[in-house]
């Protein structure tokens, strides 16, 4: 059981959804328990304060919330949050089922190249997106108009975070699909159902489950998106929660409570019914008969190119673009603050990984093997991390810190910024320890206690080590996030240090496009090579 | 199976995992720690480490005072000044804007600069009361795209672009401190009540809202819109970078109040006790010919001291702007009042 791809297993089970897990009812130690609750209780500081705030400040909240302010903007940034949603889910189950169960030509190497969108920033996206439709950008350049199609509102916002965020879906899809015995499916086949036929009524309704679990971060993420849609033109709540955070900050606090809320009532939906769902067990990886996609072979590759072309080639060659010609026409590249700033990016994304594992894992182990109130209160506070804005998390902390005497020294250092990714991203680390803990076999672990192990000795010498696998694919979902985050990073970093976002974003905004053209693409490269080493090479090749 | 019987012992894969990760959080320590001692200036920068950074290593250099900058965006950063209190670690404020600045100055956290430092700049482009100077200016301009717009097209007054020929064409950035500013200004300038007509006026002319400056004049690059207010800066910047744009800088008439000199500006924190003195002498630097020659030929702004002159090549010199005679104190203070008629406005939405 261990040997079935466990770490694409555990990549796709990072995130917040219901599994077949198999929770045992044996009591929680009490250390265990009320560690795992205080972990959960970090994690609801910046939730916790901003519901304090708006009571200490007797905030009008139902004269904010009846504002045009907060609905207009509520209802886009949900209908927004639901399409990207749809799109990603559409997107990634398709390139799952194309790239895992089928002949497509190539599909080894596709399975390498479709989840890299990851790691191409949002606002990076679009205003790649836009300069390609510019006046001598790429598709003009191709094609030719007229006049440049205006980029920007609903649907264009859709497309593009649906094409950025679809390898969340991807990933859990493409795991459930390793892990899922292909025999129903080769019946079907057998009984003469089409390869989509056999998909839609026996291999679709295995994957609810991780489909929603995808569905959900996408939405989350949608949610919260900032950059991208400023630049899309299409007006979020997040924008009304920025343009409201200097000068009116009780609008900007309840608009922030009403954006965490919504969230938080989408997880706990999300999870009541996941609870309910029956899924086969996953079983060892026998070789799966592959679907064959007969005369559809081609058109499949043209689906599958194009989707990266758009999502990932089409944004790296307006970047070089932009740095070659800077080359030529010799502006400053100052490729020496990207080393320094590709540094600090690298450490920063590798230890908020390794600290939002460690983190988290007292509460996986709380929420897997024992079952306790303890335990999904616990849980509920980490997803609710994820729920609020970067840049509401980072606020928050600086606000706790700089009012807490005991916790002033941590202002402006990088602990706090740690601190604030993982709260922020913890959540993603989460599944994916879950998943590693309920994947070490119970007797494994009663024969090492039956033999006088102690609970520390039995945790580095049995647990850890066949929990590695997936807790590196949690770290390497983390070290994503955090690599390409920004406004939380704007608010908390140190004096004098940048990441390569936040360089990327202050080149950008004052023109400077050959520099933002070159760190973008140094960002890219660093956490696409790191990634893969944590996660995607362990999962094709293990 | 296989596997599982392996581990009994720690698995070196894992030990290894487990190894690297706490290298990397040793030498994350390291670099976290960074020794303190002599002179040393914090400095809170709205103008990016491109606009401005090389004149801090330089005076850094000269001095013998070592600094530490966080840069970010204006606003941001007066905010944060302020949150912090008497806990901020901030010396010198360095801001894009006169509104951010003119924020903290109503917030009574600057304190006055030596008379030295403001006799070098124009009264024009300082703070009454001498708690900021200005360092550098930039003059709103419209930005318009040369392919499609005739020279007849041209407006000569911001008033003309809420007539029906600009329906739809017209691009502006209100959440950005530039356009906030210059709204305060024309506040100044023509009341509150005629700047809510103009705005609402806008709304009602199907004017397009964009994030900041550069956002705009690359709309205008597109097609997107003819015509976008914005600072002169953002098109020099963009001729350098592609000079093949086809977007052009244009004037409205001198008195008119879309003609406006915003500076960028320092100021002196309160929380900067001993370390007032180099704070001063850092201000002084920035107002130096060297500093200067800086701003007018490396970020295209215009010098304001040391009789510099600006090497911007579509724009007459500063002195030929007849720009609106301001109190620029009003722009920091007033920006209250300024977002509250821009949002009465509905041009957040639009």
């Amino acid at each position: 059981m261990v040997s079935s791809a466990p770490e694409l297993t555990a990549v796709g089970a990072a995130f917040p959804a219901g599994g077949g897990r198999g929770a045992t009812t044996r009591r929680a130690p009490w250390p265990l328990a009320v560690g795992g609750l205080a972990i959960g209780l970090l994690f609801a500081v910046p939730l916790a304060y901003l519901a304090s705030e708006s009571l200490a400040r007797d905030v009008d909240v139902v004269e904010i919330l009846r504002s045009e302010d907060a609905l207009a903007p509520l209802v886009r940034t949900l209908t927004l949050a639901v399409g990207v949603a749809a799109l990603a889910t559409a997107l990634g189950t398709a390139l799952a089922w194309l790239t895992t169960r089928t002949d497509l030509p190539g599909r080894r190497l596709w399975r390498l190249v479709v989840p890299l969108p990851l790691v191409i920033p949002s606002f990076v996206g679009a205003l790649a997106l836009i300069a390609a439709f510019a006046p001598d950008g790429v598709f003009d350049l191709l094609f030719g108009f007229d006049r440049s199609p205006r980029i920007e509102g609903y649907w264009w916002s859709v497309t593009l975070l649906g094409l950025l965020t679809y390898p969340y879906v991807y990933l859990p899809v493409a795991a459930r699909l390793a892990a899922l015995p292909t025999s129903l499916e080769e019946s079907a086949r057998a009984l003469g159902r089409s390869p989509w036929g056999s998909f839609r009524t026996v291999v679709l309704p295995q994957l609810t489950g991780a489909m929603w679990a995808g569905a959900l971060l996408v939405f989350l993420y949608s949610l919260s998106e900032f950059g991208a849609v400023q630049l899309l033109h299409y007006d979020t709540l997040t924008r009304a929660i920025y343009s409201a955070r200097l000068l009116d900050r009780d609008t900007s606090i309840v608009l922030s409570l009403l954006l965490a809320t919504v969230a938080l009532v989408v997880v706990i939906t999300e999870r009541v019914h996941a609870r309910r769902r029956v899924l086969t067990e996953a079983v060892g990886r026998a070789r799966p008969a592959l679907t064959p996609l007969g005369r559809w072979r081609w058109p499949a590759v043209g689906f599958v190119a194009s989707v990266v072309g758009v999502a990932l080639v089409g944004p790296v060659i307006v970047l070089v673009q932009w740095t070659l010609r800077g080359v030529a026409g010799d502006v400053a590249l100052h490729a020496d603050r990207l080393v320094t700033d590709g540094w600090t990016t690298a450490w920063l994304g590798l230890v908020t990984a390794f600290v939002a594992v460690a983190v988290v894992l007292p509460v996986a182990f709380l929420t897997t093997r024992h079952r306790s109130w303890a335990g999904g209160a616990a849980n509920t506070l980490v997803v609710s991390g994820f729920a609020l804005p970067g840049l509401v998390v980072a606020l928050a902390l600086v606000f706790f810190v700089l009012q807490v005497p005991a916790f002033g020294s941590l202002y402006q250092t990088y602990s706090l910024l740690i601190a604030a990714y993982v709260v922020h991203f913890g959540s993603q680390a989460m599944r994916a320890s879950q998943v590693a803990v309920s994947g070490v076999p119970r007797r494994v672990d009663d024969a090492a206690r039956s033999l006088g192990a102690s609970r520390m000795r039995r945790l580095v010498t049995v647990d850890l080590p066949l929990m590695r696998g997936g807790l590196a694919a949690g770290m390497g979902l983390v070290l994503l996030s955090t690599m390409k985050e920004l406004p939380a990073t704007l608010v908390l970093r140190p004096l004098g240090s940048d990441t390569l976002a936040t360089r990327i974003w202050a080149s950008a905004s004052e023109g400077f496009y050959a520099e933002a053209g070159l760190a973008a693409l140094v960002l890219l490269v660093l956490s696409g090579l790191l990634t893969w080493f944590l996660t995607i090479r362990r999962a094709e090749f293990a | 199976m296989g596997r599982m019987c392996k581990s009994a012992g720690m698995h070196p894969r894992s030990r290894a995992l487990l190894s690297v990760g706490l290298a990397v959080v040793s030498v994350a320590a390291l670099a976290a720690c960074g020794g303190s001692d002599g002179g040393r200036l914090t400095v809170y920068s709205g103008r990016t480490e491109n606009l401005v950074g090389p004149l801090l290593e330089q005076f850094s250099d000269e001095s013998g005072v070592a600094i530490d900058v966080l840069y970010g965006d204006s606003a941001d950063l007066a905010v944060q000044i302020d949150t912090e209190g008497d806990q901020s670690p901030a010396d010198v404020f360095i801001s894009q804007s006169p509104g951010a600045v003119g924020y903290l100055d109503g917030e009574g956290r600057l304190v006055p600069l030596d008379d030295a430092a403001l006799a070098l700049v124009d009264e024009r482009f300082r703070a009454a009361d001498g708690e900021w100077v200005g360092l550098s200016g930039r003059v709103r301009v419209v930005v318009y795209n040369r392919d499609r717009v005739a020279a007849d097209e041209l407006p000569t007054s911001v008033f003309d672009l809420v007539d029906d020929a600009y329906a739809g064409r017209v691009a502006v950035a209100p959440t950005n401190g530039s356009f906030q500013d210059f709204v305060t200004g024309m506040r100044e300038l023509v009341g509150d009540e005629r700047t809510l007509a103009w705005l609402e006026g806008l709304v009602a002319n199907d004017v397009r809202t964009y994030p900041n400056n550069d956002a705009i004049r690359q709309a205008v690059e597109r097609g997107d819109v003819d015509f976008g207010l914005i600072n002169h800066y953002y098109n020099e910047r963009a001729k350098i970078e592609d000079p093949g744009v086809p977007t052009e800088n244009h004037l409205l008439d001198a008195d008119d109040p879309g003609t406006m000199v915003l500076v960028t500006a320092a100021a002196v924190l309160d929380t900067a006790g001993d370390r007032r003195a180099d704070a001063e002498r850092l201000i002084e630097f920035l107002l130096s010919r060297d500093a200067q020659e800086f701003f007018a030929g490396e970020t295209l702004e215009y010098p304001l001291a040391a009789g510099v002159d600006p090497v911007v090549a579509d724009l007459p010199p500063l002195a030929d702007i007849a720009a609106p005679r301001l109190d620029l104190d009003a722009l920091g203070g007033g920006l209250q009042r300024t977002r509250e008629l821009i949002r009465e406005s509905g041009l957040e939405r639009a």
